[in-house]
């Protein structure tokens, strides 16, 4: 233990060195078990993913993902939730602006409200959006006249996805709001600039990392989202299909390797999306110094 | 909808089976001691069929062993409920939509190859057709497989690729369209139009039963002729009508003991009896009343008026499914061929 004890000093970030950037004990110990949980937790699941895959060889690989409709139903899939993740990065920053900026009756109700998408059931929610958007529903018979459907069209996937992702922007970007010295903005004030140039030139900038967290960790739950999507999408091959319910169709036919396959392809593409938004995020957070 | 009270029951019973094995494991006991439990897993529209069957069959099996039975049921998509069986759910007999699921699970060894011929008729108790089901009056008229592509009239029928009686309907089509339209380009023509015109693609017939009736989508339902009767019987007579085409086919739904699983749980007898028993005049009758075709003599007379008599292609017809499965829903094979991208739009056409 002696070793963990020889303080290191704080902040040294990078390089690959045994010692730990922390005073208090248990260094191996917390350690293995990180390693262990997470080699049992994600790697493993992921390693069988590869693994399963690795026995069809390249040319099934790309043959299977490849195909018209892996393409169609992947670009749905990224299309969709590149969409509802974006009008959530709006949407979400203003909820969590007015969050915590605003006091009003019923706001702790409207605070609680936000983590609702989290703990429902995801079928729950699609039976629920599914009824309120058909043709029929409540929301669903407003649009009607205007001719626009959204139950069992590829709107219905946005919709979804915008429910099941709206906590995680607002749960990532309200404790920086809540951490933002007003104090500033007032200065800026005092020194003329307006309402508009305050926001964009002294709050955003700050905000824009744990933004873009949030953005991330919301595309990951619209691309990875399967309960709620099934019983609002339609499931209409190449027009309304998202790529989890093409695995589960290669599934139900018995063919393990294309469910596989498909299933890296979408653990590819996530991977290096989120790569993209975290070098965006690295460059933010040096350009802005934060 | 996949997701069903009695497949939450089934997956209650597989975590006390794991529960039990981890017990036996300590105790030395096979897990299954108790020879009067049994697990049938079925698919989705036969889940009224059973509830009612399993009343019949206690009452059957307490009268011949003097104990009473405890049987458990799941439901859901025959091909998922093949795979969950071949991933480990402890099944004694399967009731499955069609035979390719069944014979998946036998390549895997856990039924032995020959199962097909060790019961009556296929080892089919009773059998199905596809049949079209509209609403009130049949407002847009439709009479056959012609009809359904005409543009405007939307189809509201399962996806092929996960439900076992779509399998049914599409070779039903292909096999109108065949001999009506002539050749296999015309057929595939038909099949495209067919699922330019399906708004919503349920992963099962239970699934698209709901979006028809509960949801009120759609002119037309297709499917499985018990559940169009079950449909009417839920809704009130009036609420639909049964169209059928002038040619269908004869949709086998088999049966299998589940060999591995029941030597291991000793279940043999009171399994290989659960299937027997239903080619039993009581069962029979009782299949009729629960809308599926009887094949003993007296229900059929006494099911006549319920079940005309159609004209009906076999899975025969196309060589069996061990030739009508990669060739229609297998990868790159006709059902793929006959989606397309054409007429998406994000918000649809409303009105």
């Amino acid at each position: 233990m002696s070793a963990s004890l020889t303080v290191p000093a704080v902040g040294a970030k990078r390089g690959f060195t045994w010692r730990p950037a922390s005073v208090l004990p248990g260094f191996r110990t917390s350690l293995t078990i990180t390693l262990l949980w997470l080699g049992i937790i994600v790697l493993g699941p992921l390693a069988v993913m590869l693994w399963f895959t690795a026995g069809m060889g390249w040319e099934a690989f790309l043959g299977t993902i490849t195909t018209p409709r892996v393409l169609a139903d992947l670009w749905i899939s990224l299309r969709s939730a590149l969409y509802a993740s974006l009008a959530n990065a709006v949407f979400g920053l203003l909820v969590a602006w007015v969050l915590t900026r605003y006091n009003f009756p019923g706001r702790r109700i409207a605070d609680a409200l936000v983590d609702l998408p989290f703990a429902l059931p995801t079928a729950v929610a699609g039976i629920a959006l599914s009824t309120l958007y058909a043709p029929d529903g409540w929301i669903g018979a407003l649009l009607v006249p205007f001719g626009l459907q959204v139950a069992f069209q590829p709107a219905g996937i946005v919709v979804a996805m915008m429910f099941i992702s709206l906590p995680f922007i607002v749960r990532t970007v309200q404790p920086v709001i809540e951490d933002l010295e007003p104090e500033q903005e007032e200065a800026a004030h005092l020194m003329g600039a307006s309402a508009l140039a305050i926001f964009i030139r002294i709050s955003l900038p700050a905000i824009l990392p744990a933004l873009l967290t949030g953005f991330a960790l919301a595309f990951a739950r619209c691309l990875g989202e399967y309960g709620s999507i099934i019983f609002i999408a339609g499931n209409r091959p190449m027009v309304s299909e998202i790529v989890p319910v093409l695995i589960v169709q290669e599934l139900d036919q018995f063919d393990y390797q294309g469910a596989t396959a498909i299933g890296v392809l979408m653990l590819a593409v996530s991977f290096l999306l989120l790569l993209a938004i975290n070098l965006l995020q690295a460059w933010v957070r040096k350009r802005h110094g934060g | 909808m996949a997701i069903t009270l009695s497949r939450r029951q089934a997956l209650s019973y597989t975590a006390a089976a794991i529960g039990a094995a981890g017990a036996a494991a300590v105790t030395g006991k096979p897990a299954f001691a108790d020879a009067n439990t049994l697990l049938n897993v079925s698919f989705d529209p036969t889940a009224q069929l059973y509830a009612a069957y399993d009343k019949l069959f206690a009452t059957h099996w307490a009268t011949k062993t003097g104990t009473t039975p405890v049987l458990h049921y799941s439901h859901g998509g025959s091909g998922a409920q093949a795979r969950a069986v071949i991933e480990g759910l402890p099944a004694d007999v399967v009731t499955l939509a069609l035979a390719y699921d069944i014979d998946a699970i036998a390549k895997k060894g856990l039924i032995a190859a020959d199962w097909q011929s060790r019961l009556p008729n296929n080892s089919t108790p009773y059998t199905s057709t596809i049949v079209f089901l509209v609403r009130k009056g049949n407002p847009l008229n439709i009479k056959d497989w012609g009809d359904l592509i005409k543009p405007g009239v939307q189809i509201v029928a399962p996806n092929p690729k996960t439900s076992g009686g779509a399998r049914w309907n599409v070779l039903a089509a292909w096999a109108w369209a065949l001999k009506n339209l002539g050749g296999e380009k015309a057929a595939l023509g038909y099949l495209q139009k067919f699922f330019a015109n399906v708004p919503v693609l349920d992963s099962g017939a239970h699934g698209s039963t709901l979006t028809f009736t509960q949801r009120k989508i759609g002119d037309v339902l297709v499917g499985w002729e018990s559940d169009a009767y079950l449909s009417i019987k839920e809704a009130g007579p009036g609420s639909y009508e049964i169209v059928r085409p002038s040619l269908s086919i004869l949709a086998e739904p088999p049966v299998a003991l589940v060999d591995k699983n029941v030597a291991a749980h000793g279940t043999t007898a009171i399994a290989t009896e659960y299937l027997t028993y239903l080619y039993a005049p009581e069962a029979q009758d009782l299949i009729g009343a629960n809308f599926y075709r009887p094949s003993a003599p007296a229900a059929v007379a006494k099911y006549a008026s319920q079940f005309p008599l159609l004209d009906l292609v076999t899975i025969k017809d196309f060589g069996g499914w061990e030739k009508a499965q990669p060739e229609f829903f297998g990868n790159g094979g006709y059902l793929d061929q006959s989606f397309g991208a054409s007429g998406a739009s994000f918000f649809g056409v409303g009105g």
